[in-house]
């Protein structure tokens, strides 16, 4: 049985670095071609910059090789790549907004809160060296990410910024505590469906083809259901609500595997949607917005109309198959354009072609993380990948969606592009745990490297040495019996060396 | 848990191939009519950062884009505005733009389809691009003649030479001075564009071709057409002709202009047009039938929205139903029919080409900047309104008004012109519009025209088609012969 050779595994940072090389050229290329563009000349500081970034790219690469050496090799790069475009993209309207006299020096603060990010991922991924250990504190972070959501309807935090009170002032520095919220819960979720999947997915009543859960096992729904009402009701934010929602949701089904969970998370969320619009005029308004955008009375309403995302329409429209290129368009034209309407204004510039290109950065991140799911081994890490991907992928979806009409306009940022460090921080920290999820799922040979912790976490239920690789593959489909007797996970075929 | 995650990712896909979608409808499918949008002031940044073609009467600019130092670029000049007005239209950074500015802006501007391979050169090579030069088919004296002959009167002249139907001169008074709207100190243009606004006479609108007036007896030329179609009447076919036309189902009668008879009675065809005899034609109309007037009429060019010049026309119209007074009244240009100077200078035009109207057109040929020809108009038939035969009649019964008719301050020594007056009843109070449209040499058709001096101008209640229109058409014609 020893005699097995160990499949060898490629770590892929040699890959890593590679891909690295060319986000790095890309994000520069980026920053030096918005100087061309707007004053025919390359920054001066092009060189300064383009060493900063890189050493924070390097830095967090070489933190990758002494702590996750097996960390998927594509997430870094694409982050890197992302990130740089938005910095690229905050400068160019900077210097737009420079030009008009308007408020302007968001570059800057970006700058500095890429490097926060960068640098508070790179302690995550030294401090955590296991993710299971995020599994102990379920519900601390259920606490936590309650705590986050509530602050902003404090009175002396908290701040009203355009009708949604979700920013909360730390001196002169403004928060988006729910970007923290939404990391907080990913883990309670992750904690709490792991522990109680299997009474969540136990058999139900069936009603037209759906397995119904138990009445009282809706408990844990409704409280997040209110939860999210509450964000929307309070706090005046539609996007939050939806985000925490379809994470909740998501995560749900993850756990159980249970279509009727979400049906009956999206019938739940559509109807206090109803409701909220019938009862709110500022959630009417959106769906006003959405609906009919081009009418010309919605188009001059000052507040609540469509003039906004209408503005971003003709930023991309004028933009068409190319764009204006770097520098040449006018995404100043729309308010926010450096934050909620980033999007449009990479549209604008960088022409559909371009904002193809970083819907596939996109996917490649999220498939990526997805990827590390389906390789962990542990319901927990499965459910926390899995989660923290979907968040990203449905954070882009609400947005861009909003922008491009696909779906009513909520206010969320663009993960990694729009300017905000509160977004900036809670999604490089997501990268953070995916990378560490990832190493853990390309890991080969856990027991013969020994960096696994000696004890299984409490409650957990850890793949033990005597699975054959086979039994995982035959779960009955829908039937509530077999997931009990069913462990977390099923292998990846990259360890059946080292157990067998 | 593997198989939901698998799932999740697959809904994930999904959800960014939406996205894809939503972009691509938005950025490439919309962005036309977004760019199209008037609230789009991004297209009008952008072309006022460009170099924009100049519009080009024989070899000379009347607009062009000259570079300035202010956050625009470029200012649109225009030499003898008010004279090309209604041909040019203006182009403002705040009240859009009209005429050929609008409806030829994708050249002017560069961006038109024709001249995508230039704009893939520009790309390549880093060149600011720069619009393409869009030249008219308007000859200078054709149109001075027109401005001058309208004069101080509200009016439309239109100019067209009818083997080709390029349009060699378009005027509508009043005019306007585009260079007050291209201001770029948006106050001075808002002001200049309030006062064209409120004006009396609608400068900004032009009459040529956007505003439709009754054509009085200057339609006798079409019901005159399509007796002569039918096949049952000939230029020497007899009409009755009474002083009175009592109409049927009503107790309205039709009279003559001045009241009295036609000179004879009955009259022949070819009298009745030359003396513009009201009750002749009248009859003549419901014996013909609405439907034949109709359709005659709709050969001419009437009832056709889609015709652009590439400027858009207002349609022409024939009344979709008419009962027999009502057809009576139709057959002299009154009741609903309603026409644009340019509608009636395409009358006289088809008859002048043998019966065939050719598309009328101002854009001769759109020239890249680096001088090389992107597109040149082909001259094209738009219908065939009447059969050679019938038209080489109604060119003897023209002839006949000029010579010794209602047309008569049409003569030109040496040249026979074909023409047809036209007084048309607006109001009870109001002065009657003068209407003239004729084409010359009778033999050998050089030019169309169509004159129409809204409520007889300066001569106002004494006005007729022949007295104030003719002498205008007149110096038209001579222009465009002489020149």
């Amino acid at each position: 049985m020893a005699t097995v050779e160990p499949h060898r595994v490629r770590a892929g940072r040699g890959v890593e670095l590679g891909l690295l090389v060319l986000a790095l050229a890309l994000a520069v290329g980026a920053y030096a071609l918005v100087g061309l563009g707007t004053s025919d000349e390359v920054p001066a500081d092009v060189l300064g910059y383009g060493t900063g970034l890189a050493a924070l790219a390097l830095g967090m690469h070489l933190v990758l090789r002494w702590r996750a050496p097996f960390a998927d090799p594509v997430i870094l790069p694409v982050t890197v790549a992302l990130n740089g475009i938005g910095l690229a993209m905050i400068y160019r309207i900077d210097v737009a907004y420079e030009g008009a006299g308007k408020d302007h020096g968001f570059a800057g603060r970006q700058l500095l809160w890429t490097t926060i990010s960068v640098v508070l991922a790179a302690a995550v991924l030294v401090c955590l060296r296991d993710h299971r250990t995020l599994r102990r504190y379920t519900y601390t972070a259920m606490v936590v990410g309650l705590v986050l959501l509530g602050l902003p309807l404090l009175p002396v935090l908290g701040t009203s910024i355009n009708g949604a009170r979700i920013w909360v002032n730390v001196g002169s520095v403004g928060m988006q505590p729910a970007e923290f919220a939404k990391l907080a819960l990913a883990v309670f979720f992750a904690g709490y469906l792991v522990t109680h999947r299997d009474t969540l997915a136990l058999a139900g009543p069936r009603f037209a083809g759906l397995q119904l859960p138990r009445a009282r096992d809706l408990g844990p729904i409704l409280v997040v259901w209110a939860g999210s009402i509450a964000v929307l009701v309070f706090e005046r934010d539609l996007g939050t609500s939806l985000l925490l929602f379809g994470l909740f949701v998501a995560m749900l089904y993850l756990a159980t595997e249970r279509v009727s969970w979400v049906v009956i998370g999206l019938l739940m969320f559509v109807g206090g949607a109803v409701v909220a619009s019938s009862v709110f005029s500022h959630v009417a308004a959106r769906f006003d917005a959405w609906l009919h955008a081009m009418d010309p009375e919605i188009f001059d309403r000052l507040y609540g109309g469509s003039g906004q995302l209408v503005r971003g329409l003709f930023g991309m429209a004028s933009g068409g198959l190319f764009g204006t290129g770097w520098g040449q368009g006018r995404p100043d034209l729309v308010t926010y354009a450096e934050s909620d309407f980033i999007v449009p204004s990479l549209g604008e510039e960088l022409g559909l072609t371009g904002l193809l290109a970083i819907l596939m950065l996109y996917v490649v991140l999220t498939q990526r993380g997805m990827r590390a799911a389906v390789g962990v081994r542990d319901g927990f890490g499965k459910l926390l990948a899995g989660g923290l991907a979907f968040v990203v992928a449905w954070q882009c979806f609400v947005v861009v969606g909003g922008v491009t009409r696909l779906i009513p306009l909520t206010g969320l940022t663009t993960p990694f592009l729009a300017y905000g460090g509160s977004s900036l921080l809670a999604n490089w920290i997501i990268v953070a745990l995916l990378l560490r999820v990832s190493d853990d799922a390309r890991r080969p040979a856990p027991a013969a490297r020994g960096v696994r912790p000696d004890e299984p976490l409490p409650g957990e239920v850890e793949a033990g040495p005597t699975r054959v690789p086979a039994a995982s593959a035959t779960r009955a489909p829908g039937t509530g019996a077999g997931v009990g007797a069913e462990p977390d996970d099923e292998h990846p075929t990259e360890r059946i060396g080292g157990l067998a | 848990m593997n198989t939901p995650l698998r799932h999740l990712a697959t809904v994930m896909l999904v959800m960014f191939l939406a996205l894809m979608g939503s972009a691509t409808w938005v950025q490439f499918v919309q962005a036309p009519d977004l760019n199209a949008d008037s609230r789009n002031v991004r297209t009008l940044y952008r072309e006022f950062g460009n170099a924009r073609g100049p519009i080009v009467v024989a070899g000379g600019a009347v607009a062009r884009s000259v570079k300035v130092d202010d956050p625009f670029g470029y200012q649109r000049e225009y030499t003898d505005g008010e004279l090309y007005s209604a041909v040019t239209g203006f182009y403002s950074v705040v009240h859009g733009s009209s005429q050929l500015e609008r409806a030829a802006n994708d050249q002017l501007t560069g961006r038109g389809d024709q001249l995508f391979f230039s704009r893939l050169r520009d790309l390549v090579t880093g060149r600011k691009p720069e619009g393409a030069a869009v030249e008219t088919t308007i000859v200078e004296a054709a149109q001075r003649a027109a401005l001058e002959g309208l004069g101080d009167q509200q009016g439309a002249v239109v100019a067209i030479e009818p083997s080709t139907g390029r349009i060699l001169a378009m005027v509508s008074t009043p005019g306007f001075d585009p260079n007050a709207l291209a201001s770029h100190d948006v106050s001075a243009a808002n002001t200049a564009y309030a006062e064209l606004a409120a004006a009396d006479g609608n400068p900004l609108r032009s009459n040529a071709t956007l505003e439709i007036y009754p054509p009085g007896s200057t339609f006798k030329l079409v019901t005159a057409a399509a007796a002569l179609e039918s096949g049952e009447y000939d230029a020497s076919s007899t009409l009755p002709a009474p002083v009175r036309l009592d109409l049927p189902q009503t107790s309205a009668t039709i009279g003559n202009f001045g009241g009295g008879g036609c000179g004879a009675n009955p009259i022949t065809l070819a009298d009745a047009l030359r003396v513009s005899c009201n009750t002749a034609f009248a009859q003549l109309g419901m014996d013909l039938g609405d439907d034949a007037l109709r359709e005659q009429a709709e050969r001419f060019g009437f009832d056709d929205a889609s015709l652009t010049i590439p400027m858009s026309v207002t349609a022409s119209r024939f009344p979709a139903e008419a009962n027999a007074p009502q057809t009576a009244q139709s057959a002299i240009g009154q009741f609903d029919v309603a026409a644009t100077p340019l509608q009636m200078a395409m009358v006289s035009a088809g008859i002048a080409n043998d019966g065939k109207v050719m598309r009328p057109y101002v854009v001769e040929r759109v020239r890249a900047a680096n001088l090389s020809v992107v597109s040149q108009t082909e001259p094209e038939v738009l219908s065939t309104a009447v059969s050679p035969g019938t038209a080489a009649q109604l060119t003897d019964m023209m002839v006949g008004v000029v010579a010794n008719g209602s047309g008569t301050s049409a003569q030109i020594p040496g040249v026979q012109v074909a023409g047809k007056t036209g007084t048309a009843q607006t109001s009870d109070d109001a002065a009657p519009h003068a209407w003239f449209t004729a084409f010359a040499p009778a033999d050998d058709p050089q030019v169309a025209v169509a004159v129409l001096v809204e409520h007889g101008g300066s001569a106002g209640s004494e006005a007729t088609g022949g007295r104030v229109a003719a002498p205008i058409a007149r110096a038209v014609i001579q222009a465009v012969l002489g020149s």
